[in-house]
């Protein structure tokens, strides 16, 4: 089946330019759908607006010139158009959603509620803030919140994700070690860190040396003494980790790191496998990134928007960018700028315009309120539950790199279990498409090899997961036992076979071109 | 619990299956010293309880819609038709991940392709990426970028720019050890942005229409800047503009940044927004932020993925491009579909409506006896100085309901010049009856 990519015959008896199965590229229910600059056109619009009555323009002679070349479509088209596309996206909505890491839970539609209300979805950030004492409020009790559960001392709610949040607890240690004068100028980075740890350190110029992991994943306090230096800055540590483990020795880690005059950023993408059972503030860690959207249920949205909120120990609390909610008599007051500024408050600048990502700040609220504090600590549990519970269930077929010990959140797997069947890793991700699951995490993290990491999350029931597990089962039965055309021709039942990655990033086509018309094609 | 699936059997179950006798064996790895015994928060709640506590909060702010609203100054009430919310609320693309998996997220990867294809083509660009976090963070960006692409580490900030946008470009660059040059405020358009340009300069940042509303010819600035080997980096705030304004490609601009915010999205109290950035085609492989890029399946048939992943942090690491490890896919979903929408033909109309609403209040607020109006040309947003404190005129005009503005203070709170001016935005909401109460109100409160 060949999609008609390159513009329908206009004409009785005109031949469309590929061979498809159907004229339409269609076939029922598996819906080909052409890009909007080949069915929209230019002189349709699905917004009724009068022009207006005639004016003088004060553009000066910055009017524009030429047409923008963008095809609109009515709302019936514009709705189908969508709906469409919509058609051809996996989401947790649909199915288990494994990612380890990226954690995949229910998205409550309360919180999409709440996060429309006029009251919070349609206030302007710089309207007077006389005008919008609800929204501090809400920052500030979202602050208290996370301050609770993390045992921390401050809050920047501004960064916009993750890895934002992670430059925004980088950029503190940067300032509190300058406010000292310290040449401090590396950060240990695992070997098992999520990428942006190291780009974030790279970011704002700290040279990354790599901390070495021991056999099961986890990092060796001795490795990290053996790197402290007056020239450590920091170090960077996911906890949980990568491979799905806590990292029993953190306490003594944060001791010799602090002893050495260096600070500990926690990387808080696992947070939520600790949440009610072991707050950071507690292990040492001096500054951690909240993932709103994987610990609070934010929906991720094919990629984003994320919110990073970073919680700081005492040592950085006054380091916090601006904004920020101070707690005075009257209430909470949003701070802006350095002319506000008390004693002590001493803030490294500024990481984004106006006041961070409010629409999951409603979102994430609307899921703690829900949970309560005991709900919470319940869905840790759970989490952490459903992990183990997909562990052993897989043990005795699939390998573990880290032994065979109780996971956290998510549970790690390596390729070992694939040797001499020629199914590589992407195959077996591939074959689970083909099951009607998104696949795991794959080759993350880097410390093993053919990773496969396991994320169920605490929205699965023991049903689904009891389906899952005898899913994988089968293929990996399947894999041992030769069967293995199906590995290599998967996906099958998708709306695209295997894409063409290569050839997407040596000619790079990352625009939509008018195709050449039919005479000059043929030359 | 409503969002936990497990019965107390399931549980039980389960932790047998596992071979533990306690959900706590599970946590053995946390040192029993550290366990939380318990946190000091509410309990569950149910979705009344939960509707009334966060009601009770909207409920003391005062919505855009519910009063004459002129706020601008980087964020803009704009109506947006209901079936954009209604399509981003599909679970297919509300609950769904990064395209990390092309085959089953053609959906997301599709919408990503024509975001590009629409950002380039409104900003006059070659190519654009995926979506940044915002408008500021995406300036931030273009100037890491400009440093790689001439291996030079001085940018020149115009003093039209937004002064959130300076402040996250100085922070950023201060981090990073990075020199910018950021010219004084310039509400009145007479700064002489090319005697700042010198050999040493990376890139000149120059935001059209400026935060005082101007708009900015770039041509000369581009030109100056590429006879010296440095980049125009062209910001702006207002996308909603580029419907009437000439693009900043056509006008020289190397690398283009903006805030999408004003097609599809609300205003949330300024966040989650949507960053566009487009560029040249040689600069592509410096570019911050995901790409989509067009390929074929093992069948031949079309179909898109994300692409040129050797820049990206999970690659590279510590010699990535930029940390950025996702895009703000939602609201670009958001911003494709009102796009999709409007059409040129409708993007250009409702350009016209605001730029005309905006001269007609323009005309109207002047009259005001002591109001001066500081542009000669502007798109849907000019600065008023007015013959006291601007910040009390807001307040005042408020608590009249009335929402007039931003005072230039609320931004640049260390320059009593600027005191009294008010940058005032007027778009296609406004009525002529929200544009005469507004005259006729602040007539009353300066007199």
């Amino acid at each position: 089946m060949t999609m008609n990519t390159h513009g329908r015959p206009t004409a009785p008896g005109e031949a469309a330019i590929t061979n498809s199965d159907t004229f339409t590229g269609n076939r029922a229910l598996q819906i080909e759908e052409a890009l909007l600059f080949e069915i929209g056109r230019h002189d349709v619009t699905g917004v009724d607006f009068d022009e207006p009555e005639a004016f003088t323009p004060r553009l000066g002679k910055l009017a524009r010139k030429a047409p923008i070349d963008l095809p609109g479509l009515s709302e019936p088209e514009a709705v189908r158009h969508y709906v469409r596309l919509s058609q051809k996206n996996y989401s947790i909505d649909s199915g288990l959603y494994p990612l380890g890491s990226c954690t995949m839970k229910h998205n409550p539609r309360l919180n999409e509620k709440m996060a429309r209300l006029p009251g919070l979805g349609d206030i302007h950030p710089l309207q007077p803030l006389s005008t919008v004492p609800g929204a501090v409020e809400l920052m500030s009790e979202l602050g208290r919140w996370l301050l609770e559960m993390t045992g921390m001392t401050s809050v920047a709610l501004s960064p916009k994700a993750g890895a934002h949040g992670e430059l925004c607890g980088m950029m503190a240690i940067k300032a509190a070690i300058a406010a000292k004068g310290e040449p401090r100028d590396i950060v240990l980075v695992p070997e098992s860190a999520h990428g942006t740890n190291p780009a974030t350190a790279a970011l704002i110029g700290f040279k990354v040396v790599t901390v070495p992991a021991r056999a099961d994943g986890t990092v060796d306090p001795e490795a990290v003494k053996a790197l402290l230096s007056p020239q450590v800055a920091a170090i960077m540590l996911t906890n949980p980790n990568t491979c799905g483990l806590f990292e029993r020795d953190v306490v003594e880690i944060a001791a010799a790191v602090h002893e050495a005059g260096a600070y500990f950023y926690c990387d808080g993408a696992n947070f939520n496998a600790i949440v009610g059972k072991a707050k950071v503030g507690e292990l040492g860690v001096d500054a951690m990134h909240i993932n709103l959207h994987k610990t609070f249920s934010t929906p991720h949205g094919g990629g984003g928007p994320g919110a990073g909120p970073v919680v700081f120990s005492e040592r950085l609390a006054a380091f916090a960018p601006l904004p920020f909610i101070r707690i005075e008599a009257e209430g909470p007051v949003l701070v802006e700028s350095d002319t506000e500024l008390k004693p002590g408050e001493t803030p490294f600048g500024r990481m984004v315009a106006f006041h961070g990502q409010m629409g999951m700040f409603v979102r994430a609220l609307s899921y703690m309120l829900s949970h309560g504090g005991d709900g919470l600590r319940q869905a840790s549990e759970d989490a952490v539950l459903n992990a183990n519970y997909v562990r052993v269930g897989l043990r005795d077929l699939m390998s573990q790199p880290s032994g065979d010990r109780t996971c956290m959140h998510e549970v790690l797997f390596d390729d070992h279990f694939l040797d001499g069947t020629g199914v590589t890793t992407l195959d077996f991700a591939k074959a689970m498409i083909d099951e009607g699951y998104h696949p795991m995490t794959m080759y993350f993290p880097l410390v093993v090899h053919g990773a496969m990491l396991i994320e169920p999350t605490e929205s699965e029931s023991k049903a689904s997961l009891d389906l899952f597990v005898a899913t994988l089962r089968d293929l990996v039965m399947k894999a041992k036992s030769g069967d293995t055309a199906m590995f290599h021709e998967a996906p099958r039942f998708a709306p695209r076979r295997r894409l063409d990655e290569t050839k997407a990033a040596r000619s790079p086509k990352l625009k939509w071109e008018k195709p050449q018309p039919w005479s000059e094609a043929a030359e | 619990m409503r969002f936990l699936p497990h019965s107390e059997a399931d549980r039980g179950a389960m932790l047998a299956k596992i071979g533990v006798a306690s959900i706590d064996e599970l946590f053995a790895d946390i040192p029993a010293r550290l366990r939380v015994k318990g946190l000091d928060l509410p309990s569950v709640a149910g979705e009344m309880s939960v509707e009334r506590t966060l009601g009770r909060m909207a409920a003391k702010n005062v919505p855009a819609s519910s009063v004459p609203f002129f706020v601008g100054a980087g964020a803009y009430k704009h109506h947006v038709p209901a079936s954009v919310d209604h399509l981003i609320q599909r679970s297919e693309f509300l609950t769904s991940y990064t395209p990390y998996q092309p085959e089953i997220t053609q959906g997301t990867l599709q919408v990503l392709f024509e975001f590009q294809t629409q950002v380039a083509n409104l900003t006059g660009m070659e190519v654009a990426n995926a979506s940044m976090y915002d408008g500021s963070t995406a300036t931030a960006e273009a100037v890491l970028m400009a440093h790689r692409v001439t291996k030079r580490k001085k940018a020149v900030l115009a003093g039209g720019l937004h002064p959130h946008y300076r402040a996250v470009v100085e922070t950023t660059s201060a981090m990073a050890g990075d020199a910018v040059v950021a010219l004084p405020p310039d509400p009145t358009a007479t700064e002489d942005i090319l005697a700042a340009i010198d050999g040493e300069t990376s890139c000149v940042v120059v935001q059209s229409p400026s935060f005082y509303g101007h708009l900015i010819d770039l041509a000369p600035i581009a030109q100056k800047a590429h006879s010296v080997g440095a980049l125009l980096v062209a910001v702006f705030t207002e996308a909603m503009s580029l419907g009437l304004v000439e693009p900043p490609g056509a006008q020289g601009a190397d690398i283009v940044v903006g805030e999408g915010q004003s097609i599809g999205n609300p205003l949330t109290f300024g966040g989650p927004y949507v960053g566009l950035f487009a560029t040249r085609q040689k600069f592509v492989r410096q570019m911050p932020g995901r790409l989509c890029g067009e390929t074929v399946d093992a069948e031949g048939r079309r179909g898109f993925v994300l692409t040129l992943s050797t820049r990206e942090q999970h690659i590279r690491r510590d010699k990535a491009t930029s940390n950025i490890c996702t895009n703000s896919g939602l609201c670009a979903l958001a911003f494709t579909i009102h796009m999709t929408l409007l059409g040129e033909k409708g993007l250009g109309r409702v350009a016209r409506i605001n730029h005309a609403n905006a001269v007609e209040l323009a005309e109207m607020l002047v009259e005001v006896p002591g109001v001066a109006l500081l542009n000669d040309s502007f798109f849907n947003e000019f600065t008023l100085r007015l013959p006291k404190d601007a910040a009390e005129v807001v307040e005042a005009l408020a608590a009249r309901g009335i929402l007039a503005g931003v005072p230039v203070s609320r931004l640049e709170p260390g320059r009593p010049e600027l005191a009294n001016l008010l940058v005032v935005a007027s778009t296609e909401v406004n009525t002529v009856e929200d544009r005469t109460t507004f005259a006729a109100a602040l007539q009353e409160v300066l007199a």
